[in-house]
Formats: structure tokens, C-alpha cells, sequence
């Protein structure tokens, strides 16, 4: 008896949460918004951003960290946006992105280095 | 003086550029070279086979030195202390057989746009003998404030974003600023501002005068896959042509390298602060970590001394160790 009644709690979460899943597959719609979800990590070592695509839900945060040992920005392609201070070996810069749109942005002090954020 | 079997053997044909005296010639920089631009005509020399009498040549009527990168505010493998690097290039300065008149320090004088490193490199520069120091900008001079505190710093005096000209014992000096507004996945800069100014700035001179012309970033593709290269100064090329005797001298890419086209030579300088790479030879253009016991030997300064009336151009590098 007992043995089934705790098969019974684990049942029921399990089950909502599938057909969450199966209905967002299906209409091929974006996960409904998430405001505190946990902020996206990109690395920025050995003059490259990592990962150079990350794809959120409008309302993430990105947190760029530099693991270089030279100094590294993050600027948005339009300068405007969003704009780091230069980043020094393990100095961090965060933005939230609240309008879904593709943003290309650079390294400002070595422009060779892009990447891009897919906000849906 | 025993000779080593690399060294080069002074006076080349006289029919032009010696393809393979010049690469010899590369192959020297960095190590301490002479190479002697006269009548189009590349001569080099090993530093440790000069004679006094060569030097007493290459002793012209005006001379002045390049120093680049100094990065103040660097601090980490392989150098953690630029400021003694810093201070021993200018040691090196001073004690040239022919003291510089003036300086060039060709950009990335600090590594955060700093004001305290701005500060440290002021002071330690008090101490070479030659006072006037003229700059350009480095990427790592304008973070952030779109170089507003360069401008107030080092380029009161200039147009636009920083460059300028000047002329001393008739040679045009150009200071060029190719950092600014820089595009995402783009190369170095000058704009078209920039650009018209030069044309304005170049028009009145004759093409005897031998011209000068300092910036950053090189002006030559040296390896666009890093940003090594300024993506409009094929214009500036074009307008250098006319000139007898036209000289491109360089920083960014901390190791000395030299090309010639025509009547332009080009020329980067070794940093005071850390080298870097040959282009492609790592996966990045990072900091070169090297043994403490190698380093001086990979930063140095560049010497130049022009002799008036027989339009040769000496550029010597001397690495510090």
C-alpha cells in the first residue's frame, strides 16, 4: 500500500509536465515567457565567444564572461544597444533582452570577433 | 668580425629591391637590423657586425625613434612587469649613438584606457632624453569613451578623431587614427573623413618631399584574419605613390616586420610590453608565452635616421635584451 500511494505523488507531476511539452511540439510555438528564468553563460576565451549562437526566450539575461587574458567588450553591431566597459580577464557584463530579434554583436578593441544572440 | 652565416652582406644590386637580401632582412628583425633605403634601394645590415663607420652613415641629419604597445596595466604571463620593459626601452633610447630628437609611440600606450596607465606611461617617457613624444591611438587607448580621453591627453592640437601632420628638417610627418568606429567583423579604419583630409594635407607638397606616416594598425594587409590590416588604406597607398620616398611605420601586431611597394616601405615596431605570434602560427593573436630569459629579447624599439641629400631612410630595430 504504501508503495503505491508514493507511485501515485511522483505520477501526477510527471504527467503535467509532458503535456506541456507535446502541446508546444505540436502548435510549434515558443515556450510561454519565463521573466526570472536563469541567466544564458557565454565565455569569451582565446578571442572567440562561446557558445558564438545562443538562442533564449525574450526576457533572459546573457552574462558574458571574459576567460581571456586580454581584455575583451561586447557591443551590439549598432554600438547603441547594449555596450560593455572593457571586460579584463574574468570581468563579467550582463543584458537582459526584452524584444525578440536576432543581435550581432563584437568585440569593439578586436572586431574580428563576432557572434550573436537569437532572442524568440 | 667573424661574420655568421645569416648575416647579410652589405650593398645589394643596385637595380632595385633584393628579393632575397630583403627576406634575409626579415628574417633579422627582431634579432637587430639595419636596413638602409637608398635611391630605392634596400641595404641591410646585422646589427653585430656594425662598424663604426656604418653607423657614422646611417648618422643623418634628423633621427628619431619609435616606440610602441606599451600596454600599461598589462600584468600577466609573460610579462608582469611593463613598467620595468617600459623604462628599459627608454634606457635603449638614450643611449644611442645618436640620441633621438623626438619620439613616436604608435598606440595601444595603455591596455584599459586607464587614466593611472595614461599616468604611469607620462612619467616614465619624462625620463628619455628626447621630449616631444607625438602619438596615434591604439584599440586599447579608446575604450569605452570613443576616445574622448585620448583626445584631451594626447591630441589637442589634432582634427577629427586624433590625426594630424607636422614637419621637421623637411620630412612630412602623418599621424593617422585607425581605430575609431570600428565595424563588427571589420579590419582597422581611417573613414572618409579621414581620408580627405590626408588628400587635403598631402596636395601641396612636391613629390621630393620624403613623407612619414605613423598609425596603429598596420596599413598593409599583414594578416586580415586577426585584424591585422586597415580596410581602407588602399586609398592612402594611392595618394603615397607620387612620393620619392614614403615611409609607413606601424604597431598592433608586437613584432617587427617590414615590406616594400614601390617607393613605400612599410614597417611595424616590436611592443615594450609582450610580442605576439606570426600571423596564423597560433589559434590566436593572444599574449606569445615565452621563458622570462626570452622575453627582452622579443620587445625592442626602432631607430630612425634619415640622411638629407642622399634620401635614405635608416630603420634599426634593437630588441631590449
Amino acid at each position: 500500500m504504501r508503495l503505491k500511494m508514493y507511485w501515485c505523488r511522483f505520477a501526477l507531476p510527471v504527467g503535467v509536465g509532458l503535456a506541456l511539452f507535446v502541446t508546444a511540439g505540436r502548435e510549434a510555438q515558443p515556450l510561454p515567457q519565463q521573466p526570472s528564468s536563469a541567466p544564458v553563460d557565454v565565455k569569451i576565451d582565446n578571442f572567440t565567444y562561446s557558445p558564438v549562437t545562443v538562442t533564449v526566450a525574450t526576457g533572459t539575461t546573457v552574462k558574458w564572461t571574459n576567460r581571456d587574458d586580454i581584455p575583451h567588450t561586447v557591443v551590439s553591431e549598432d554600438k547603441s544597444t547594449f555596450k560593455s566597459k572593457a571586460l579584463d580577464t574574468d570581468d563579467s557584463f550582463s543584458y537582459t533582452f526584452t524584444k525578440p530579434g536576432t543581435y550581432t554583436y563584437f568585440c569593439s578593441i578586436h572586431p574580428k570577433m563576432t557572434a550573436k544572440v537569437v532572442v524568440q | 668580425m667573424a661574420r655568421g652565416k645569416d648575416e647579410i652582406v652589405v650593398n645589394h644590386n643596385h637595380d632595385g629591391i633584393d628579393r632575397r637580401g630583403f627576406l634575409k632582412c626579415m628574417a633579422w628583425a627582431g634579432t637587430g637590423t639595419l636596413c638602409v633605403m637608398k635611391g630605392g634601394v634596400l641595404n641591410s645590415y646585422a646589427l653585430s657586425a656594425l662598424t663604426t663607420e656604418d653607423a657614422a652613415k646611417a648618422n643623418g641629419a634628423l633621427s628619431f625613434a619609435q616606440i610602441s604597445d606599451s600596454h600599461m596595466g598589462f600584468n600577466k604571463p609573460a610579462n608582469t612587469d611593463v613598467v620595468a620593459t617600459l623604462k628599459a626601452a627608454v634606457d635603449k633610447l638614450n643611449a644611442l649613438p645618436t640620441p633621438p630628437e623626438f619620439l613616436l609611440h604608435t598606440g595601444d600606450i595603455s591596455h584599459l584606457s586607464r587614466p593611472e596607465e595614461f599616468d604611469t606611461v607620462d612619467q616614465i617617457l619624462k625620463s628619455a632624453v628626447a621630449k616631444d613624444v607625438f602619438f596615434v591611438p591604439g584599440e586599447h587607448d579608446v575604450i569605452g569613451d570613443d576616445g574622448k580621453q585620448y583626445l584631451e591627453r594626447y591630441a589637442k592640437n589634432s582634427q577629427g578623431a586624433g590625426w594630424y601632420s607636422f614637419d621637421k628638417k623637411g620630412v612630412h610627418f602623418v599621424g593617422l587614427v585607425n581605430v575609431m568606429n570600428l565595424k563588427a567583423g571589420g579590419l582597422g579604419s581611417l573613414g572618409a573623413d579621414q581620408l580627405a583630409w590626408i588628400e587635403r594635407d598631402l596636395q601641396p607638397l612636391s613629390s621630393s618631399v620624403p613623407i612619414i606616416v605613423f598609425a596603429h594598425i598596420p596599413l598593409w594587409s599583414v594578416y586580415p584574419e586577426w585584424g591585422w590590416g586597415t580596410e581602407d588604406s588602399a586609398q592612402v597607398l594611392t595618394m603615397l605613390k607620387r612620393f620619392g620616398s614614403a615611409t609607413v611605420l606601424n604597431g598592433h601586431i608586437h613584432q617587427t616586420m617590414q615590406k616594400v611597394e614601390g617607393t613605400v616601405t612599410f614597417h611595424t615596431a616590436a611592443s615594450t610590453a609582450f610580442p605576439q605570434p606570426q600571423p596564423g602560427k597560433a589559434d590566436s593573436p593572444g599574449p606569445m608565452k615565452v621563458p622570462a630569459e626570452q622575453l627582452r629579447a622579443l620587445l625592442g624599439i626602432t631607430d630612425v635616421n634619415f640622411v638629407r641629400g642622399q634620401q635614405s631612410l635608416a630603420i634599426v630595430d634593437s630588441s631590449l635584451g
